[in-house]
């Protein structure tokens, strides 16, 4: 225990100026992203989905729907990528694992008492398992926010490694739900104890709660991302979720992704987007670079 | 960290730098082929029938040709404006002459984009600083001093103000628009009249500033616009019915400014040359404060008087702070600067550029460690690659003298002391920057740091509000804000 202690020195918090990393944000979305930019940027924007039904009402059609979508997004545009993953919770897992079938997208599904957290380390763990068990490749995460915000960051730091563990061969995504930790600094703080801890990919938000995602604080943990690589070499992964609903703000966050971390993150290995309607947009946009007119949505299926 | 180790660690930004051209489009911008003297409200030929070409530094191509004013053109503007002087600006209410300075700024903002464009052509700097920075900035100015135009009264409480007469204004080549506002703003509010010489180099937004005043129906003579070179400066300086000079520019010329109207009477504000410290303190909010030395100093390719161009970082962070800093550098896109992705634009002028070049060879030779983007440039017109001297001395001339291009000099520090006292180490003290989380320490390295302006957790804002000016080399008295004022103003 103390020789993990000794490489990890959350003692030394790192501090995140708000001004500053707002200003930096915002830079961002000066760039203008014309032409084959652009098309490259769309047709990576829809790779990097996770594409997402996360309801109580969910039904094994609308769960068989959006897998079928995942592989084929918009037929009448020849040469679409999939998107990364589905992404469904555990008693789902089994119907996309089979509905994906060898297409190569990956099933992602939440676990650990998604969204709130609110349970024991067991269920948490019980249900982790349960969802490799059903096929999973990967599993996301909450992190117990409500301890986190006590400063018991070794409570959050031991469940992270023990749903680690109980992953097996799954990737891990740890979701840090900004939205309730409000300061930069404590996002950044949670960053560093998920990537201490063994997360594969840090992500933003459940989508459940408001603010999701947004770009300064997705720009603070891809900071800290950058940081672990700097000391360690090892790279970890990228979700922000929620709130990225239009084609224009999901390249600003590939701008970003570009110039902050580098072009060996630039793929759905190590970037993700989870969002719903996202990918309607982007295909909106691309019809529209092919046949430079707008269409109306009607012409894109809603899954 | 060990060396074999960070050679496998670096991240790649080849493709952040290979964006598809966004180029701005250049219609909405009209440059005559030829332009004229603004005197007494219209563009006349120049008595000297001479003309010089201003060129495009990013393409080497001619944009147009300006009339260069001799002594004879100088005393015509300086008797244009003291005859408005007399009979109409200086006697005119406040009040009044609020509306022609309010309408200033309005016609400023109604054609932003023509400025934008026009600035980026003649200059070199990117569209992106034009339109976000030196456009909306000088339109402020004209708004904030137009405001004072009748409160005078409450800026100087229970004293009596009147204007000075006819300023002679100097300005300098990185800021061509907004300097023309910082040095006309204030003396109109004030109630001067304005003989204004834009530099040689980029002429060409004054001249559209002239065109405002005309459509503003300025009356004539209270602002005169003259273009040229030294010799014209020279002439305005020397002029006998000039009451004030206004110069910014190099220290060298600020200098001889001084030489030439000591005895004379004259009044003068001097704004010159700095070599601005920017220090981190290893609790700064590092990502943040590597931000901001990079806007520190390649903010307008580092043509920026108060440029971060010696950076101090304490120890304990610096080998992070290099990492960081070497890494943001290849994310900077140098080239055309009519790209609107483009960071970084073209050097000013071929000399500016060959100043720059024997710098680098003068770091180089000194033995300090010089780091280059990878960014390639393109084959015509003046570039450089942002550049980071690391393991500098405080002795060494690339730490000391104002490079005025896009190079920063590393140094590291122990202590707070040892930082101020380094920080201090110049002739000049026109800006600083301060990079802590601990709000005491901001107090105490700002009340210690002998510059003119001291930022804290940022750098190179600009806000009409708040003054700017220098210590020592820099230059005296301060343009911006109420204390802008008083440099116009005799205080009775």
């Amino acid at each position: 225990m103390m020789d993990r202690i000794a490489t990890m020195p959350f003692w030394e918090p790192v501090r995140i100026d708000k001004v500053g990393v707002e200003e930096r944000a915002s830079r961002f979305t000066k760039r203008s992203i014309k032409k084959e930019t652009k098309l490259n940027g769309l047709l990576l924007t829809l790779n990097m989905i996770d594409l997402t039904t996360l309801e109580g009402k969910d039904s094994e059609g609308k769960v068989k729907q959006m897998c079928y979508k995942a592989a084929h997004l918009h037929d009448a545009y020849p040469g679409l990528p999939t998107v990364a993953a589905v992404c469904v919770y555990p008693s789902m897992v089994a119907l996309a694992k089979k509905s994906v079938a060898d297409s190569g997208i990956k099933v992602a599904s939440v676990a650990t008492a998604f969204p709130s957290g609110q349970s024991s380390l067991a269920i948490k763990l019980a249900e982790t398992k349960f969802a490799v068990e059903e096929g999973a490749d990967e599993i996301d995460m909450v992190i117990s926010r409500g301890r986190f915000l006590q400063g018991d960051y070794n409570y959050v730091y031991d469940e992270i490694a023990a749903v680690k563990e109980a992953c097996g061969a799954a990737r891990l995504k740890v979701i840090l739900e900004t939205g309730e930790l409000v300061t930069y600094d404590k996002v950044r703080r949670a960053s560093d104890i998920a990537i201490h801890a063994g997360a594969d990919f840090i992500k933003t938000s459940t989508g459940k709660i408001s603010p999701a995602a947004t770009m300064p604080i997705t720009l603070v943990m891809l900071n800290a991302i950058r940081d672990h690589y700097y000391k360690t070499g090892k790279m970890v992964g990228m979700k922000p979720a929620g709130g990225i609903s239009k084609s224009k703000l999901a390249l600003h966050y590939l701008v970003m992704l570009n110039e902050v971390l580098g072009e060996d993150w630039m793929n759905n290995q190590w970037f993700r987007f989870g969002a719903s309607s996202l990918a309607n947009d982007v295909l909106m946009q691309l019809a529209k670079e092919q046949t430079g007119v707008y269409q109306s949505k009607d012409y894109f299926s809603v899954d | 960290m060990s060396k074999s180790k960070s050679n496998t660690l670096k991240l790649k930004f080849d493709s952040a730098r290979k964006l598809a051209p966004a180029l701005e489009n250049t219609s909405a911008a009209k440059i005559n082929t030829q332009y004229n003297l603004f005197i007494n409200g219209k563009f006349e030929k120049p008595l000297s029938k001479k003309y010089f070409d201003t060129i495009n530094p990013a393409t080497e191509a001619k944009l147009s040709e300006v009339a260069l004013a001799n002594a004879a053109d100088v005393d015509k503007a300086v008797k244009a404006a003291r005859t408005a002087y007399e009979k109409v600006w200086g006697k005119m209410p406040g009040k009044e002459r609020a509306k022609y300075i309010f309408r200033i700024a309005r016609m400023i903002q109604e054609r932003a984009r023509e400025f934008a464009i026009i600035e980026t052509l003649d200059g070199g700097k990117p569209i992106r600083e034009s339109r976000d920075f030196d456009v909306p900035t000088a339109a402020n100015h004209f708004f904030y001093y137009a405001g004072w135009a009748d409160k005078l009264e409450y800026a100087f409480p229970n004293r009596k103000v009147k204007p000075l007469g006819v300023a002679g204004q100097i300005i300098p080549w990185n800021f061509p628009l907004l300097m023309a506002a910082w040095k006309i703003a204030p003396a109109l509010a004030t109630g001067n009249t304005v003989v204004l010489k834009p530099a040689e180099n980029t002429p060409l937004t004054a001249l559209k500033l002239a065109e405002i005043m005309q459509e503003a129906e300025l009356p004539p003579g209270v602002v005169n616009i003259l273009t040229g070179a030294g010799q014209t400066g020279a002439a305005i300086v020397n002029h006998p019915d000039i009451n004030k000079i206004a110069f910014t520019g190099s220290t060298e010329v600020g200098k001889l400014i001084q030489q030439s109207i000591a005895g004379t009477g004259k009044k003068a504000t001097l704004e010159l040359g700095g070599k601005a410290a920017n220090i981190i303190f290893d609790d700064a909010p590092l990502d943040e404060a590597v931000e901001g030395v990079i806007n520190g100093i390649f903010f307008n390719q580092g043509h920026v008087c108060c440029a971060g161009s010696r950076l101090y970082v304490q120890e304990s962070v610096y080998e992070q702070v290099i990492q960081k800093l070497k890494d943001r550098l290849e994310t900077l896109i140098v080239g055309n600067p009519l790209d609107k992705n483009t960071d970084i634009g073209a050097i000013n002028s071929k000399e500016q550029l060959d100043t720059i070049h024997n710098y680098l060879k003068i770091g180089e030779r000194e033995g300090a460690e010089m780091y280059q983007s990878k960014a390639p440039l393109p084959s015509k017109g003046f570039y450089c690659r942002p550049t980071i001297f690391t393991n500098v001395a405080q002795s060494n001339r690339i730490a000391q003298e104002e490079i005025f291009g896009p190079v920063l000099a590393v140094l590291s520090f122990r202590t707070d002391d040892e930082a101020i006292e380094k920080a201090n180490n110049s002739p000049y003290g026109l800006s600083a920057g301060v990079w802590t989380d601990k709000g005491s320490k901001i107090f105490n390295m700002t009340s210690k740091l002998r510059s003119g302006v001291v930022w804290a957790n940022t750098f190179n804002q600009f806000d009409p509000v708040s003054p700017f000016g220098g210590y020592k080399e820099s230059g005296y008295g301060r343009e911006g804000g109420l204390h802008g004022l008083g440099g116009y103003v005799e205080v009775g």
